[in-house]
């Protein structure tokens, strides 16, 4: 037996003793919660609550789960909403399927909740968020295969929701997809949403004035719509261009997404007339993912590397208060213990001559480049605050005090 | 139902490597083809091709008179089977298979009609108001089976239908549908890497290697006929033998053994060559003591020693090692790597009566079909000894299988 988890795995360990010899069907352990089915699964799906997070887990044959642990993983990499897959478990005795093992997605809902009388959600607002995602795919050159109401789980966004692909078993990767893969994608998701809704309705939930083939046809309206928007191309007249080149990107931007690359080419060589044309490339992945939760958990503004970077320090010092107190910390509770102890001291340690040579998150993060250095270097773990004096004794006067200014003027 | 044409089809990804390249194959209104082939030869390719998941770099493809080059995948009313099929908990059986049908709004009458229809075909009738979640797994899969059924596609395609299903289900599912398919008489492509499922399912058989056609056609004539070694070596289980021989007038030196050629066609085949391959088929060879006179005088015998000898109760093969020439060993060993085999050493594998009593170790007498052999071109692979003339004989013999099966659908109740 097989055991791949992905790292952080400090609470994937307390999965470790559940009875993986045998089949999950079978499976009798205080840990296992009930969470309301999404429907009719092909495979058998339990979930597990373990250190105060619930885990899904899937059986199915090795090759597919390896696959489909390895998408989850691509997708997260990416910075496209997934759930977040934490291992696979393969070569199981007696013949038996591997288990994927992803995490539940906290605090989200599925479609059956929030299309059920009375209190039903507007429909428009959860196929938007869908119809997000699946553009979002399609940049990326995923074909899901199987887009569906049931394969999502949605979270409430001030107002708005936001997307989570729960299943990636039909998914496949592309270094971009054709039109025809889309169109598959497309029409198959307008099949399984009228589907899913038919089956609402036999179940006698769906509110009486929702149409399923209506809101399946409507999904793939509004898809067509934010495709066309995102990826047009248009020819501008040259008077027009700074403010017609401005007014799309402005208008990619509201939609959520982030504009890679404009391209403008002669339109007269492209054979279309006067004027240039104007090709976007709109990025896939939810910009400052990584940002944004560093702000969040410790109000640390960051650039996105940096910020990764304190986020990956964050977690191994969660690891090791879980090792000394023995029970899981909450992540915001270490994101605080790791501000006051970690952080906030290696920054009230700069030398005030040497303050401003960077940003103090720049130092922060030099400071564990240094600490690693150091530790390599005499084969043992010399800590944080020693890494700290000797970087700002050696290391941070050798910086240039004009690194950080601005542009310097041009030369003429 | 509709034929489906290929003409030169290529395709090419952004490396410029052909994943397909220049494939023309007819399939003909209401066959049954197989597409096969080790993995990476292009045959998940071309059916994705076909449903229009990938572009077509060159060449043209026709759904019945359309040519459907840049037509959507919806458009060319094609019925991917078991992709990902989903049943409904609250939805009977009746309206999962209904369900493709209300989503066209199709009126009432017309639906009833063709739900009832499809269900007696796949002997669902009685289950009909059921709930899914109360049947078994076969019959969970015919309901899916019947949502494409039911929706009246020009043709059907499958994409490895069964790789992920268990043994025994399997083993259902392709009897299943294998017989639908000769009921509903639909045009179907079905890949698979299964060689199996390729001889039991397909009326043809279409053989790539790395995007090219090798060969297409019935199970029989690719066995009996292979076109060159990488279809004799990837069609029947265990592999065809092929042993390296020198030609001396018309006697093979082979490493088990001179073999007369005693048919002037196959004799015309290796004259003037120093060296060809022999191809020879496990079951041509047999225990020379349990041979008749008769029989003895129709093929040869040889004396080879028995390395290994496994017994099956019905059959028992034998394991007979023999040197080959460096060269030649090495290409044998780079053709079997190809077909996804597993003999690495050069040994050829003899498919004895379970009555014989050879036993390993033994210096056997072995009897040799040579009627049945083949004789390659080392350089190219090719079959020197095709016999065009049984070549057309089994085509005949196959085209009247289909239509005889498709007269009895036809007179069939239902």
């Amino acid at each position: 037996m097989h055991f791949v988890f992905s790292p952080p795995a400090e609470a994937a360990a307390g999965l470790l003793d559940l009875p993986w010899r045998e089949p999950l069907a079978e499976w009798a352990d205080d840990r296992l919660v009930e969470i309301r089915r999404r429907g009719l699964s092909r495979h058998v799906v339990r979930f597990v609550s373990e250190g105060g997070r619930v885990y899904a887990l899937k059986e199915l044959a090795d090759r597919l789960a390896r696959r489909e642990h390895r998408l989850l993983r691509r997708l997260r990499e990416l910075g496209l909403p997934a759930v977040e897959a934490v291992g696979v478990v393969v070569d199981r005795p007696g013949d038996v399927d591997a288990i994927l093992v992803t995490r539940f997605l906290d605090h989200s809902s599925s479609y059956r909740s929030l299309f059920t009388a009375p209190r039903a959600e507007p429909a428009d607002r959860l196929l938007d968020a869908l119809v997000e995602l699946l553009a979002r795919l399609h940049l990326a050159g995923f074909m899901w295969g199987d887009c569906s109401l049931s394969n999502v789980l949605f979270r409430f966004d001030a107002g708005a929701f936001a997307a989570y692909l729960v299943d990636a078993e039909t998914a496949e990767l592309h270094p971009s997809l054709s039109e025809g893969q889309r169109r598959y994608d497309v029409d198959l998701a307008r099949e399984r949403i009228a589907g899913e809704l038919f089956d609402l309705a036999a179940a006698g939930t769906l509110p009486p004035d929702v149409d399923p083939v209506g809101v399946a046809d409507d999904t793939v309206r509004r898809y067509d719509a934010l495709w066309d928007e995102l990826t047009r191309e248009e020819v501008l007249r040259p008077g027009e261009l700074r403010y017609r080149v401005a007014d799309r990107v402005r208008r990619i931007n509201d939609l959520g997404f982030d504009v890679d690359e404009v391209e403008l080419l002669d339109a007269a060589s492209s054979g279309t007339g006067e004027g240039v044309r104007l090709r976007v490339r709109t990025r896939v992945a939810e910009p400052g993912h990584h940002r944004r939760t560093l702000h969040a958990r410790t109000g640390l503004a960051a650039e996105e590397n940096q910020a990764r970077r304190l986020l990956n320090d964050i977690a191994s010092y969660r690891g090791w208060l879980e090792r000394g107190t023995g029970r899981p910390v909450p992540e915001v509770v270490a994101a605080g213990r790791w501000l006051e102890e970690v952080y906030e001291p290696v920054v009230r340690a700069i030398p005030a001559g040497l303050r401003g040579r960077l940003d103090e998150v720049e130092i922060f993060h030099q400071v564990l480049e240094h600490r690693w250095f150091l530790s390599e270097r005499s084969g043992r773990d010399v800590g944080t605050t020693a890494a700290a004096r000797d970087y700002y004794r050696t290391v941070l006067p050798a910086v240039p005090a004009e690194l950080t200014e601005s542009v310097p003027p041009p030369d003429d | 139902m509709a034929a489906i044409t290929m003409s030169n089809i290529v395709k090419k990804y952004g490396d410029g490597f052909p994943a397909v390249n220049d494939v023309s194959l007819d399939v003909q209104d209401g066959e049954f083809m197989i597409l096969v082939g080790p993995s990476g030869c292009g045959k998940s390719t071309l059916l994705r091709m076909i449903v229009g998941l990938e572009d077509i770099t060159s060449g043209e493809m026709r759904i019945g008179d359309k040519v459907v080059n840049t037509v959507a995948p919806r458009q060319r009313n094609l019925s991917m089977v078991f992709q990902n099929y989903a049943l409904y908990p609250h939805l009977t059986v009746f309206e999962n298979i209904a369900f493709p049908l209300r989503l066209a709004k199709t009126p009432d009458e017309e639906v009833r009609r063709r739900v009832t229809e499809t269900a007696g075909l796949l002997e669902l009738t009685e289950h009909l108001e059921r709930k899914p979640a109360n049947l078994s797994g076969g019959q969970r899969q015919r309901v899916a089976m019947g949502r494409a059924i039911v929706r009246q596609a020009d043709a059907f395609l499958f994409d490895e239908p069964l790789s992920n299903l268990d043994a025994k289900l399997r083993g259902q599912m392709r009897t299943e549908i294998a017989r639908l398919q000769r009921r509903l008489g639909v045009t179907t492509v079905y890949v698979t890497h299964d060689q199996t499922e390729a001889m039991t399912l397909g009326d043809r058989v279409a053989v790539l290697r790395k995007g090219v056609l090798q060969q297409v056609g019935s199970p029989r004539e690719l066995y009996e006929q292979p076109v060159n070694l990488f279809v004799a070596g990837f069609i029947g289980s265990p592999s065809m033998n092929f042993l390296p021989a020198s030609v001396e007038g018309t006697q093979l030196v082979t490493p088990l053994g001179r073999l007369d050629l005693r048919d002037p066609a196959k004799a015309a085949a290796a004259a003037g060559r120093e060296v060809v391959l022999v191809g020879i088929r496990p079951e041509a060879f047999e225990d020379a003591s349990l041979v008749g006179a008769d029989k003895r005088a129709t093929g040869q015998t040889v004396r080879a020693r028995v390395d290994v000898t496994e017994w099956l109760g019905n059959e028992q093969f034998a394991y007979v090692p023999y040197e080959a020439p460096a060269d030649l060993a090495a290409q044998l060993r780079e053709l079997s790597r190809e077909l996804d085999g597993d003999q690495l050493r050069t040994q050829a594998v003899v498919a004895l009566d379970a009555a014989s009593l050879i036993a390993a170790g033994d210096e056997a007498e072995l009897w040799v079909d040579t009627g049945r052999l083949h004789i390659f071109d080392p350089a190219t692979g090719e079959n020197l000894t095709r016999d065009e003339e049984r070549v057309a004989e089994l085509g005949r013999h196959a085209e009247r299988v289909r239509l005889s099966q498709r007269g009895a659908r036809q007179d069939a109740p239902g």
